[in-house]
């Protein structure tokens, strides 16, 4: 009697394998009908079916637009600080909650079809601290409300987007700080429409460029009291790259002067880059340069993670003179996430002095 | 040179097919019975290995309910805003026709590394695992069974163990109507810093440990324990039958091996070709002995599949799978046993004097030293049996406990018949019958081997026996208690189960309804019933000790049943107390048998039980009812009631099903019995083949006297029914021993639950029977070949050297 042989069972994934193809997924309704590549950066390019597109011709209402977006596929909550420690010493912080709608239309409890993902980071010059967190919606475990501001997943939480305050923590790091905005909410592109290709994909963008911000980190070596200046970056599209942009870099400056300067360089595949730019003045005044204005010129690269990434570049905007080198504060800033980029703390040298935060997706 | 010697060596085995054969297939069965029982062992815990890698039990902490079997969802997201890494698990079972699946839903987002074995199939989806009706992965023997009934796409997933399914955390509580509740919490091991103290944020949780392991494993730990203990058994007896065979082969290769070191061939090499040749066979006789093997794991795994299934809940794939580690351990058990079997005659060879006359002669005459030894070594074994008995605790004091008793009984087997043969050769009376006895005698040592292994399986035969059949006595009585009602009907809702009590209670003398929770109580999972007060329970209900008035104690709400496992592993007498889920504490009023279930039950009062759960599924009654009247109750209840044919059972049923469970649990036992009786039977055989040879200059001078050769051989047949005989008088007690070991020792131990003995002498005569007409059969052969031995042979052992 010939006993049947049973096939044998493939291996459980790794945690990650599962997650970035699942994140690759989140941002995609439907099968994964294709390798990673051909979707873009985590999967940004996939269809918006069913989902609502951003309208060149909607303005911001705050305090509403602080909070979620349903309606829109994918949006962030992006902040970013540079600190600096009582003996001088630089540090770098982010916090940053995603929510993606993995289907269109809402619905209770463990149906909503919301996922939240959070990424904290601490940077020092020797070391970079990651934490990652992923929620569901509709339960309570993750989530953002506009009025009074709060956002949230697990135990890092932000409250109060005005005065507020920020606290994460990761297996070998925490913090808790505060927030002051001095300086008010500046849409990004054409008043808040930010293009993101020639083909026309977009988002709704704007910062709070004007936050101080202090507190305490908690690091393996003991706690630092820090101060320094915050970047809130808020977007929300449901396409924001074509399926043939491979990834971006970005950048936002605080200059010496109190000018604040945005610009990204999207990449693809087969055209030059789409690089734009927003110049923002010490009272706020946003000034956006279309595709073409801003120089972006990598000047060296380091291996990060087994990947060659420009931690190094030369930035030039003529119409504003600037011609400035950055360089990583922390060439080894690499978010070891489920969705893995490079972003951390850099300064800026030349015709404007400064400091600011790079990041940059898609190096493979 | 090497050549040639091997040549010479193996030429034996050529002139020799049946003792070759015996050799091999003796080593083959010796390493199939072994090897079988592990690869049933080995599928069995991967089953649950794999039941375990989705649950997360074998690897992670978990968060349990320390009463009730659920906490609220808040608790989940109350602990995740706390900082503490947790991932929510659902579990409960659904039925769909006659199929009953153990759901269970996980949350994919924040569940730890590697939980789900079949996360490719969400991380391929996650929109459709997570959102809309979701997605239900179950084992493709499960899937098309499932069909559209749950609502949701069923995946078809062979890395899902049967009888298993799961799906998102939302599916799940749906499906289980369990909104807002959550099972238990995986622990995730990479924990952030400077969280507070667990106990202090999860209060009235407790913490299971990795190591604690699962409930599955360790309920269904003493039923390996037992087949392994099998296993082990039927390869001692196996290794008789090798042995033998080496033996005789090198007792009649003595003048090759002579010769071959007369004409130049060093020790050494000699060595070195005798044990080549011991390999070659070990590693042939291995091989086949895997095929055989795995042929006997295939065929019994269904059985023990069931067994499992039945008893513990516990769900086994019904294939097997080759797996590389226990083709190892199987060559390497054959490697082994003929390197034991072998030693003997290696070191004859080591020891052979090269002048020496070249002459096989029987083995070891029978020396005083040998049976104080063996008299002294089964003393030691008793008084260690005795202590641990004594001293020792859990199954493994147990099966120490039965080793050491049946390896005593097997050294003093020789002891015993030297003792009754000595006796048979003072009593004897002239010179034929005291040669017969004192020859006899003469032969214990080459055959004490034969009959050990004869007896450790009669007595294995007889103390397993003992035990299934008083086990089921016990069970079938028992079952006559438990089982009161003469019907049992089960509604679909409780909207409809009320209906149904209200349908049933004109038309039946009594309707009992027969509701339960599942609950922790005592940290592990249990049930709790709820039974009104009725004259049905006061007269029948299985009880082993209680208080008096125990049944007013139980309607009145003080005071509770428990059932004798439950006491057992808790030390409960009547009269203590006991803590319950939802705050209830009670006293155990008594105390009832419970067989067939591995888990703990309790007892109470319905309506306090309501008052508690009130959330608890009131769909099942039992009805009383006049015998005769249940076929006419049932068609109405399925006719103008409207109750699916499915939902209406009748006791004879039931019973039936459950005693085929009993049955099914020991097929596997009986067919183990069988074969290890089969290998005795064989090992006789082999050793009334060697000595038959060898004692032909035995026999030589008896023939001169004038004995002719038919009366030789009835002498030897019935020398060999002598033997057989007392050995099998001999493994009567050794297996009640073994029985009582069985009912009262190991059973409390492995399933909590204490079994009256029964003796069955019917049993013991109709296997002693069956033992002589092996041993007849056995020495059957060698008889006829004496009897047909040329007298030319016979006289020419007078004129040869020997």
């Amino acid at each position: 009697m010939p006993p049947r042989a049973r096939s044998p069972r493939p291996r459980p994934p790794t945690r990650r394998r599962l997650l970035q193809t699942g994140l690759a997924a989140l941002a995609l309704p439907g099968p994964l009908p294709g390798p990673l590549a051909a979707q873009g950066f985590a999967g940004l390019a996939g269809t918006a079916q069913g989902f609502a597109l951003p309208d060149p011709a909607r303005r911001f209402a705050f305090p509403a637009d602080h909070g979620p977006h349903p309606r829109f596929r994918i949006e962030w909550w992006y902040l970013t600080a540079n600190l600096t420690g009582p003996d001088g010493a630089e540090y770098g912080l982010q916090w940053t909650l995603f929510r993606s709608a993995l289907a269109p239309g809402g619905g209770e409890g463990w149906q909503s079809p919301e996922a939240w993902m959070g990424h904290a980071a601490v940077t020092t010059a020797t070391a970079h601290h990651v934490a990652e967190r992923f929620g569901r919606g509709g339960i309570g475990q993750a989530g953002v409300i506009a009025e009074p501001f709060e956002a949230w997943i697990d135990d890092w939480h932000w409250q109060g987007i005005e005065t507020g305050r920020l606290a994460a923590r990761g297996r070998d790091f925490a913090y808790d700080m505060t927030l002051q905005a001095e300086g008010p909410f500046v849409p990004q592109g054409a008043a808040g429409y930010s293009v993101k290709s020639a083909a026309g994909q977009a988002s709704h963008y704007y910062s709070q460029p004007f936050y101080r911000i202090d507190g305490n980190l908690r690091l393996p070596g003991g706690d630092i009291p820090v101060t320094g200046r915050a970047w809130l970056d808020r977007e929300w599209s449901s396409q924001p790259l074509t399926p043939d942009q491979t990834g971006w870099d970005w950048v936002s400056l605080h200059f010496e002067t109190g000018e604040k300067l945005m610009g990204y360089r999207l990449r693809a595949r087969n055209a030059p880059p789409y690089t734009v730019a927003t110049w923002i003045a010490p009272d706020g005044t946003p000034t956006p340069y279309e595709a073409g204005h801003l120089a972006a010129e990598p000047l060296g690269t380091t291996e990060v993670a087994g990947r060659m990434v420009p931690t190094a570049w030369r930035l030039t905007l003529a119409a504003r003179t600037l011609d400035v080198t950055i360089a990583a504060l922390n060439p080894q800033s690499w978010m070891a996430t489920t969705v893995a980029y490079w972003e951390g703390p850099v300064r800026a040298t030349g015709s404007h002095p400064g400091r600011g935060y790079l990041e940059m997706t898609g190096y493979e | 040179m090497h050549a040639a010697g091997l040549a010479a060596l193996l030429s034996h085995w050529r002139r020799h097919p049946l003792q070759l054969a015996t050799l091999i297939l003796g080593l083959a069965l010796a390493t199939a019975l072994w090897s079988g029982v592990q690869a049933i062992n080995a599928e069995a815990r991967a089953s649950y290995d794999e039941a375990e890698a989705i649950l997360g039990e074998a690897r992670f902490g978990q968060l349990l309910p320390e009463e009730g079997d659920s906490l609220p969802q808040s608790r989940y997201v109350a602990l995740r805003r706390a900082g503490w890494l947790v991932s929510p698990v659902v579990e409960g079972r659904v039925e769909i026709v006659g199929v009953t699946l153990r759901l269970i839903g996980i949350d994919p987002l924040t569940m730890p590394t590697g939980l789900a074995p079949e996360g490719e199939a969400i991380a391929g989806d996650l929109p459709g695992f997570l959102t809309g009706p979701g997605m239900i992965l179950a084992n493709p023997a499960d899937a098309p069974r499932i069909g559209d009934r749950l609502k949701a796409r069923i995946v078809a997933s062979a890395g899902v163990p049967p009888g298993v399914a799961y799906t998102d955390i939302g599916v799940a509580q749906r499906l289980l109507s369990r909104d807002g509740e959550v099972s238990r919490l995986i622990l995730l091991p990479d924990q952030p810093r400077g969280l507070p103290d667990l106990s202090a944020a999860a209060p009235g949780l407790a913490l299971r440990t990795p190591e604690q392991g699962s409930d599955v494993s360790r309920l269904t730990g003493s039923f390996h324990l037992n087949l392994t203990a099998f296993g082990l058994l039927s390869f001692a007896v196996g290794l008789f039958i090798v042995h033998s065979a080496i033996g005789l082969a090198f007792e009649q290769r003595r003048p090759i091996f002579r010769t071959l070191r007369a004409l130049g061939l060093p020790l050494q090499s000699l060595v070195l070709l005798f044990a080549a040749e011991l390999t070659g066979f070990a590693l042939v006789a291995g091989a086949l002995g895997m095929a055989l093997g795995y042929a006997i794991a295939a065929a019994l795994l269904p059985d023990v599949a069931a067994t499992l299934s039945g008893l513990y809940g516990a769900e086994v794939a019904g294939t097997l799978s080759l797996r590389p580690a226990w083709w190892a351990a199987g060559m390497a058990i054959a490697l082994a046993g003929t390197a034991l079997a072998g030693a003997g005659a290696m070191l004859k060879v080591i020891r052979l004097p090269l002048l020496a006359p070249a002459q096989p002669r029987a083995w070891a005459r029978a020396s005083q030293e040998r049976l104080y030894l063996f008299a002294g070594g089964a003393a030691g074994l008793t008084l260690a049996a005795f202590a641990a008995w004594r001293y020792g605790e859990g199954l493994a004091a147990g099966f120490v406990l039965l080793g050491a008793l049946l390896i005593a009984a097997a050294l003093a087997l020789p002891v015993v018949l030297h003792l009754a043969l000595s006796f048979g050769q003072h009593r004897a009376r002239g010179a034929l019958a005291a040669w017969f006895w004192a020859d006899t005698r003469q032969q214990l040592p080459g055959l004490s081997l034969a009959l050990m292994a004869l007896l450790l399986a009669l007595a294995a035969n007889i103390g397993v026996g003992t035990m299934v059949a008083s086990f089921r006595l016990t069970f079938t009585g028992w079952l006559d208690q438990r089982l009161v009602s003469e019907l049992y009907a089960t509604a679909r809702t409780d909207a409809e189960g009320a209906r149904l009590r209200a349908f049933l209670e004109p038309r039946a003398d009594a309707v009992l309804p027969i509701w339960h929770v599942e609950a922790r109580v005592a940290r592990l999972p249990a049930e709790i019933y709820g039974v009104i007060d009725h004259a049905t329970y006061r007269e029948t209900w299985p009880m082993l000790a209680a208080l008096p008035g125990v049944w007013d104690r139980v309607a009145e709400g003080t005071g509770v049943l428990v059932n004798e496992q439950l006491a057992l592993r808790e030390g409960l007498a009547p009269g203590d107390p006991i803590a319950l889920p939802e705050g209830w504490r009670a006293d155990v009023a008594g105390i009832y048998s419970d067989y067939g279930n591995p888990i703990g039950q309790v007892v109470a009062g319905l309506p306090h039980l309501v008052a508690r759960f009130p959330e608890i599924e009131k769909r099942r009654f039992g009805a009383r009812i006049a015998p005769a009247d249940v076929p006419g109750l049932a068609r109405v209840l399925r006719d103008e009631f409207g109750l699916p044919a499915g939902n209406i059972v009748d006791r004879a049923t039931v019973k039936r099903f459950s005693l085929q469970v009993f049955e099914r649990t020991f097929t596997v036992t009986a067919a183990l019995n069988v074969l290890t009786l089969a290998i005795a039977g064989f090992a006789i055989l082999t050793s009334l083949l060697t000595l038959a040879t060898i004692r032909q200059p035995q026999l030589a001078p008896v023939w001169a006297l004038g004995l002719t050769r038919r009366r030789l051989a009835a002498l030897e047949l019935a020398r060999a029914l002598l033997l057989a005989a007392l050995t099998i008088v001999a493994a009567v007690p050794v297996g009640l021993a073994l029985a009582w070991v069985l009912l009262t020792v190991i059973n409390v131990e492995a399933f909590g639950w204490r079994l009256p003995m029964h003796l069955f002498p019917g049993d013991w005569l109709r296997l002693g029977l069956l033992s002589l007409l092996a041993a007849a059969l056995a020495a059957l052969w060698p008889a006829r070949r004496l009897a047909r031995t040329p007298p030319a042979d016979l006289l020419k052992l007078f004129a040869s050297e020997r």
